[in-house]
């Protein structure tokens, strides 16, 4: 009974595990991706890029 | 006095330039001359405006004249396509360098280009190249074009015979990312999978968890070894090929030590192995190396001629004139050089009034006046109208091209032994004996398991891992500051060459001088404010550098047109300005005998009367006497220039009687000269200089620093690159990078303490895993941390900081 629980706890603790790593992966081939992408290639641009006013607004607030 | 005052303060708004003479207005805007305006006027009618918002004077000055044609060469379809990357009927691509970007505002601009012609599809930047990345639609606008509308706006691309000899794809090395996020990411998991088995003591897991455990942790491990470690087997691999035992030999012996005993450990089951320690070493040592190799990939280190050369040259064919790409010229054949060209071959002048500045090629400040049927060497520059010449070599084949065709130059230079490798040569023996004794001693116990146990964990102490970590942080974080004080290096190896050098070679001309700043003496009878202005007035024609030189040294506005003038190519002018006649030029215009041949001088002459004499010499850079000073206690200081003597006496004096002053040498006299300090004084040499005329030099010596005025400049290839304004501190750097020696050492020595206590542990054969996984993170961030407060407080007492 006892040592039946046990295992059930313990094969829990291996699914969390696997899951866990899982997890991991993910972010790693997240980086992999951005990598890929070429964002560390350029790390001056793309800052400044999102911090430009778009057209429209640009023109809006002129008025 | 005040008006003075006030134009000094004045700023282009384009630019940032003071304003001189009569500045160019358009409404409420003031600009420093006309191109500058024009800019303006493009941005400011296609609603470009938000540029001059975001930065305050954003602009590159413009103040100098595009020739019409100067792009016709891209017309020619063989040229065009060596420079496109990709084109069909709807879409052409293109990638050009242009080495003005320097700021948000010219991001902005560049990828808002479509605005000014429809044309343009996108447009992105790439700021760390310096690169724009276009799109364009060429059945409304065409490659030339382009060129032209980007010249228009400031930023002409830079085109040279080295982009297209050369692959045009540049690919970017990111396997140092991936190396770096796996093995990361394996070291933590593993970590995290390791710490069951430390906090337990190993016994009280159950036996399918410990096996999950182990099984995960020998899977992440594989990669660790495999992928992440790969660069130190190479490394160590050819290190051995050449019968050389680098620094990378006894790290990737005690990687595999530490891999094989784990396994060993893990299948056998009698421990949970090292392989956390393994993979955290390993990831600390990529981020060391990618630390101290982080390069500048802005600044190239590599150039030759073929960079400062132009892609095609107009050729004179049966009355036409052809774009022909510049390696195709060959003897024989009739170029036109516009004002403001290079020569690109040796040539013999056959029509048109030469004034070649030579400062490139030979290191003289002053242009030389070339007559018909003289030979004009590649590398010149006109400064004069359009000339035709009679091509003598080919482009390669030139004076100044030989150059780099020397064996010599090519040859790269053999890898001297890094004092980190003999140290870690020195360590490995070491511990390799600390290791035989002590499996010896085990073996005579009678213990032979004891005996593996022990011989494996010395091994495993025995990396030198800390050394390379102390060495790869340091000097990554010495070439960090001084990238701050715009001191540019090659590479991490080029700080261990420069904490040799006991010689120091200048060159003069732009070196020691500043390039655009002459200083001016003036003798005679003193001039009154309308003498000034008439003088000024008239030599505002003039284009000589002396002529500016004297209009800069006047301080006075050119105000009055005068009446009638006359330039006569590089002797002078004359003309009459409010009822004088003036003749001011050199002594010959002015009949006047030639004394001082030392300095160059302008003669006045007012309705025949001589006035005075202007004498103009090149302006040392501030500092450059203090820095003398302070090396010459320490250093051999040594100046080889291609100008003439005239700054023999002062240099002299500054620089001490010991050194050796060489004046009118040839670029392959300089590189002799290194070659002789080399063999016959067995001398370490530092070469400073700065044109192509000391490209061979710098490339001759141990290392060749080029000087370049602002960031935007072209410098020939060397081992770094210094901002002329930080000439001034080479002493101090010299001495910080000599501190970051002690550094590597200091922190070295710190390792090894931490070597002592695992050695401790490794000769009982009790170094266990929990104790290793300790020690090796605490040993790799303390020396971490040391190394960068060190290297950071030692550039504060050397003020780069």
């Amino acid at each position: 009974m006892d040592g039946k629980e046990i295992s059930i706890e313990m094969s829990a603790i291996i699914i969390l595990l696997i899951v866990s790593i899982g997890i991991a992966g993910g972010f790693l081939l997240a980086f992999f991706w951005s990598v890929r992408d070429g964002q560390f290639d350029d790390d001056y641009s793309p800052s400044r890029r999102m911090l430009f006013e778009d057209e429209k607004k640009n023109e809006e607030s002129k008025e | 006095m005040e008006q003075e005052k006030t134009n000094i303060l004045t700023l282009c708004d384009h630019c940032g330039d003071t304003c001189y003479k009569q500045s160019v207005t358009l409404g409420d805007k003031l600009f420093c001359c006309q191109g500058c305006k024009s800019v303006y006027q493009i941005l400011n009618d296609n609603n470009l405006c938000t540029y001059y918002d975001l930065n305050a004077h954003p602009g590159i000055t413009q103040n100098r004249t595009i020739r019409k044609d100067k792009f016709a060469f891209l017309d020619n379809l063989e040229i065009a396509r060596k420079l496109i990357q990709f084109s069909n009927d709807k879409q052409t691509h293109v990638t050009f360098y242009l080495p003005q970007i320097h700021c948000s505002s010219c991001l902005w601009l560049l990828e808002n280009i479509r605005k000014i012609h429809r044309g343009i599809i996108s447009s992105r930047v790439n700021f760390t190249q310096k690169e724009v990345f276009l799109i364009f639609d060429p059945s409304s606008i065409n490659l030339r074009e382009v060129v032209e509308l980007l010249t228009r706006i400031g930023y002409e691309p830079h085109l040279s015979l080295e982009e297209v000899t050369q692959a045009q794809v540049r690919q970017i090395d990111r396997t140092r990312w991936y190396k770096i996020g796996l093995t990361g990411f394996c070291f933590a998991n593993i970590m995290m999978m390791s710490f069951p088995e430390y906090f337990s003591g190993g016994e009280v897991l159950e036996p399918i968890i410990k096996k999950t455990l182990t099984t995960i942790i020998v899977i992440l491990s594989i990669p660790v070894i495999t992928y992440g470690a790969s660069e130190f087997f190479a490394s160590a691999w050819a290190g051995l090929k050449n019968k050389h035992l680098n620094i990378d030999a006894p790290i990737a012996l005690a990687l595999v030590i530490t891999f094989g005993r784990s396994l060993y450990e893990i299948f056998t089951g009698t421990g949970p192995g090292y392989l956390d320690s393994m993979s955290g070493i390993v990831f600390f040592m990529l981020l060391g190396r990618w630390l101290q190799d982080r390069t500048y990939q802005t600044i190239s280190f590599d150039r030759d001629f073929r960079s400062f050369f132009p892609i095609a040259v107009n050729v004179l064919k049966d009355n036409d004139v052809l774009s022909i790409p510049v390696d195709q010229v060959k003897p024989n054949d009739i170029i036109q050089i516009h004002h403001g060209e290079l020569i690109p071959a040796d040539a013999i002048l056959s029509k048109g009034n030469a004034e070649i500045d030579y400062s490139f090629v030979t290191g003289e400040s002053l242009p030389v006046t070339v007559d018909k049927g003289e030979i004009i060497y590649a590398g010149g520059k006109q400064t004069a109208g359009l000339i035709d010449l009679v091509v003598i070599k080919g482009v390669s084949q030139s004076y100044l091209t030989n150059l780099w065709n020397k064996e010599s130059i090519n040859a790269e230079t053999t890898t001297s032994y890094s004092f980190i490798d003999t140290l870690s040569k020195y360590f490995t023996y070491i511990v390799l004996t600390i290791g035989a004794i002590a499996g010896g001693y085990w073996f005579w116990q009678g213990q032979p398991q004891l005996m593996w146990n022990a011989l494996t964990t010395i091994l495993i102490v025995a990396c030198p891992c800390a050394l390379l970590l102390s060495a790869n942080f340091t000097k990554g974080n010495i070439l960090r500051i001084l990238s701050l004080n715009k001191f540019y290096l090659k590479s991490a190896n080029v700080i261990e060459s420069l904490t040799k050098i006991n010689t120091i070679v200048f060159d003069k001309t732009g070196t020691l001088t500043q390039n655009n700043k002459m200083k001016v003496r003036y003798e005679g009878r003193t001039l009154s404010l309308e003498t000034k202005t008439q003088i000024a007035s008239l030599l505002v024609h003039s284009n000589h550098p002396l002529s500016k030189a004297v209009l800069q040294y006047l301080e006075t506005p050119a105000s009055i047109t005068p009446d009638s003038f006359r330039i006569i190519e590089n002797k002078g002018i004359e003309g009459w300005i409010e009822e004088h006649y003036f003749k001011i030029g050199s002594p010959s215009f002015t009949d006047q005998s030639d004394t001082n041949r030392k300095e160059s001088t302008v003669v006045v002459k007012m309705d025949n009367l001589v006035l005075g004499v202007f004498y103009v010499t090149n302006a040392y850079r501030i500092g450059i006497f203090d820095l003398f000073k302070s090396l010459k206690p320490n250093y051999h200081l040594a100046l080889i220039s291609g100008d003439n003597p005239a700054e023999e006496l002062t240099l002299r004096e500054k620089m001490g009687t010991e050194s050796e002053l060489l004046f009118e040498q040839s670029p392959h006299e300089k590189l002799a000269y290194i070659q002789y300090l080399k063999e016959n004084k067995k001398a370490n040499v530092l070469m400073i200089g700065d044109g192509l005329n000391d490209a061979g030099a710098l490339k001759e010596s141990h290392v060749g620093l080029a000087v370049c005025d602002d960031d935007n400049n072209f410098t020939p290839a060397a081992d770094g690159i210094i901002h002329a304004s930080k000439v001034s501190v080479l002493h101090q750097i010299l001495n910080y990078i000599h501190s970051g020696q002690k550094i590597i050492l200091f922190t070295f020595g710190i390792s090894i303490i931490y070597n002592i206590i695992g050695l401790y542990f490794a000769v009982q054969g009790t170094l266990s895993p929990i104790i290793a996984a300790i020690l090796m993170p605490s040993s790799s961030i303390s020396i971490i941390l040391i190394t960068y407060g060190l290297s950071e407080w030692m550039a504060k007492k050397y003020q780069l900081k």
